[in-house]
């Protein structure tokens, strides 16, 4: 399963990474290199073998899904890069070019 | 490299006046510029903002008045840079997060203040701790105080150096494959990985969530054990703690070995093993005999396959944790073409090298038509690597006994081969993946260089592993360190 510079250009984009042609084919070359130590799994018999889903016998316990745990002591505008009136902004997304359209 | 008061020294003194808190933390600080650990030196802190430590110390005087010493009475602690401190900037050695300031605090931090302990700085790592030598970081490497021309491990390598150059008597760390017993192991200290579920992750910047716990380093065994204490139990901002009683680590050392059994597992003990660090393993398992203990041959056979999973499961979950760092919310930003063109040019620019390789492997092992060779895979012979422990311990072998890296500190530079770097946690990575706890303490030195053993329990088995190694400790003596 060689790695193309064509896969790590997939993988970068669902990854959310730039990388420059040289940055792409020197990955190509070093996740082949690591993946290919990973291939010694494949000779693993593995049928009848559950996949770990948690740590420990008690599983993964998950906690209740409700608001944040804990208050914040300190406003969004002392971390975030950007903030107007309690909103985190962003650039524009490359469809919405004017505000007309957005 | 001088030792520090131990933990049990300074909260004696501490309370009944003999010294003050003020003056401990002063003697860390100028200790710190005696072993040059600025930037220029060892580079062991991130950030250390001295007014604020010295104010910390200050208003520790109010627990004085208790009729009884604090666990941690007066004790600088250090903590590495991933885990959420309100004072310091948490940066997790990237340059993603330089100057990020947490608007919480860890809940291992704390308890570490409620213990009456002074956190003392933040300590430098590899980036998100992906590393195994502290060169990963942004801030640049750490020495190691012992062989300034070396690593001191990693990733939690400026946690070992505070404690290893005499700064703090103990320090958090945190691990995922091997991040607390490696740079122990390396600059000559005590370093604890607890059961999964044992310590809150709660603010502990995530890499690999079914992998991560924090740890601790000690300059003996018992500072280890009482700050280990100091920070475990269950804490409801973390699911996954075990709602469990948390025993008084240091009473293990009254412990007799007496009747007790330590695994010997041959592959832990390749015939590629250096010769040297078997004969100071051979030696530390003929102490544990004289101690009362029975060694007793045993075999983990998925051990090998531990790294190959380790490389396919951590980079899966750290490309999912990692997604958060994309220029909106917090940290870094650097414009580009529109939104998706400021998540890829912040993301690029704000992460290093090994942290940008573990998010590809990790996104291209989980993306369609891989999931099943790899991701799904590892998970099951992680099972298998789970139950080499399970059929060890469930036979009535008490604990392990490992040597805990293959070799000792290399020199910095010395590694650029990302996957031979991989394989210094060849030792310690199959505890992280089966979720027991794990230990190396010192063992002696091979040219000069500390070696660490390494002690392997089962699940909320630190109590029997802390028996194993106070006595250990003991047998060693001077011959740890020598």
């Amino acid at each position: 399963m060689a790695v193309t510079i064509d896969d790590v250009r997939h993988v970068a984009a669902l990854a959310r990474l730039g990388l420059s042609d040289e940055r792409a084919a020197s990955l190509a070359q070093e996740m082949n290199t690591i993946l290919g130590h990973m291939d010694a799994l494949s000779a693993v018999d593995t049928s009848g073998v559950d996949a770990v889903a948690g740590v420990g016998a008690g599983g993964l316990p998950v906690r209740a899904d409700k608001g944040p745990p804990i208050p914040l002591l300190r406003s969004l505008d002392a971390f975030a890069p950007e903030v107007r009136d309690g909103f985190l902004l962003v650039p524009r997304l490359s469809t919405h070019d004017t505000a007309e359209e957005a | 490299m001088s030792t520090p008061p131990s933990i049990t020294d300074l909260r004696t003194r501490t309370h009944s006046g003999a010294v003050g808190i003020h003056d401990t933390v002063a003697g860390a600080l100028d200790r710190m510029k005696q072993v040059k650990a600025g930037r220029d030196g060892l580079n062991i802190f991130v950030s250390l903002d001295e007014k604020h430590v010295r104010k910390h110390a200050d208003a520790c005087d109010g627990l004085l008045s208790h009729a009884e010493p604090t666990p941690l009475l007066g004790v600088p602690v250090a903590i590495k840079d991933n885990i959420a401190t309100l004072h310091h900037p948490t940066t997790c050695g990237s340059r993603i997060l330089e100057g990020y300031v947490s608007p919480y605090e860890a809940t291992v931090v704390r308890r570490l203040r409620d213990a009456g302990a002074v956190p003392f700085g933040k300590t430098n790592m590899d980036e998100f701790a992906m590393g195994s030598s502290t060169e990963h970081s942004a801030y640049g490497p750490t020495r190691n105080p012992i062989a300034p021309d070396r690593v001191p491990g990693g990733s939690s390598g400026g946690s070992a150096a505070a404690v290893a150059a005499g700064i703090v008597p103990a320090a958090l760390g945190s691990e995922t494959g091997g991040s607390v017993r490696q740079p122990a192991a390396f600059c000559g200290v005590v370093g604890v990985k607890p059961t999964y579920g044992r310590v809150s992750r709660f603010g502990l910047v995530a890499f690999a969530s079914s992998l991560d716990q924090v740890g601790v380093f000690g300059a003996t065994v018992d500072d280890a054990a009482r700050t280990m204490h100091a920070i475990a139990g269950r804490d409801p901002l973390d699911s996954t703690t075990a709602d469990l009683p948390v025993p008084e680590y240091h009473r293990a050392s009254e412990r007799s070995l007496r009747g007790l059994v330590v695994g010997r597992a041959k592959e832990y003990f390749p015939d590629s093993l250096d010769s040297r660090i078997r004969a100071r393993c051979d030696a530390a398992f003929e102490k544990l005999r004289e101690n009362g203990a029975e060694v007793r041959d045993v075999s983990l056979p998925h051990t090998e396959l531990a790294i190959p999973v380790y490389y396919i499961v951590a980079p899966a979950e750290a490309s999912s944790n990692l997604a958060r760092f994309d220029g909106v919310r917090y940290g870094l930003r650097v414009e580009g073409d529109g939104l998706r063109g400021m998540y890829e040019a912040t993301r690029s620019q704000g992460f290093g090298a090994e942290v940008t390789r573990r998010i590809m492997i990790g996104t291209y092992v989980l993306s369609a038509g891989y999931y099943d060779a790899y991701y799904r895979k590892a998970q099951q012979v992680r099972t298998l690597i789970t139950g080499d422990f399970a059929r060890v311990f469930g036979s009535g072998v008490d604990v392990l006994f490992t040597p805990t890296t293959p070799t000792p500190a290399f020199p910095i530079g010395a590694i650029s081969d990302p996957y031979e770097m991989y394989l210094s946690d060849i030792f310690t990575a199959t505890a992280n993946l089966a979720g027991v706890p794990a230990m190396s303490q010192p063992i002696g030195r091979v040219d000069g260089l500390p070696i660490g053993g390494q002690f392997i329990a089962p699940h909320f088995g630190e109590e029997m592993m802390f028996s194993f190694a106070y006595a250990l400790e003991r047998a060693l003596g001077a011959e740890a360190h020598s």
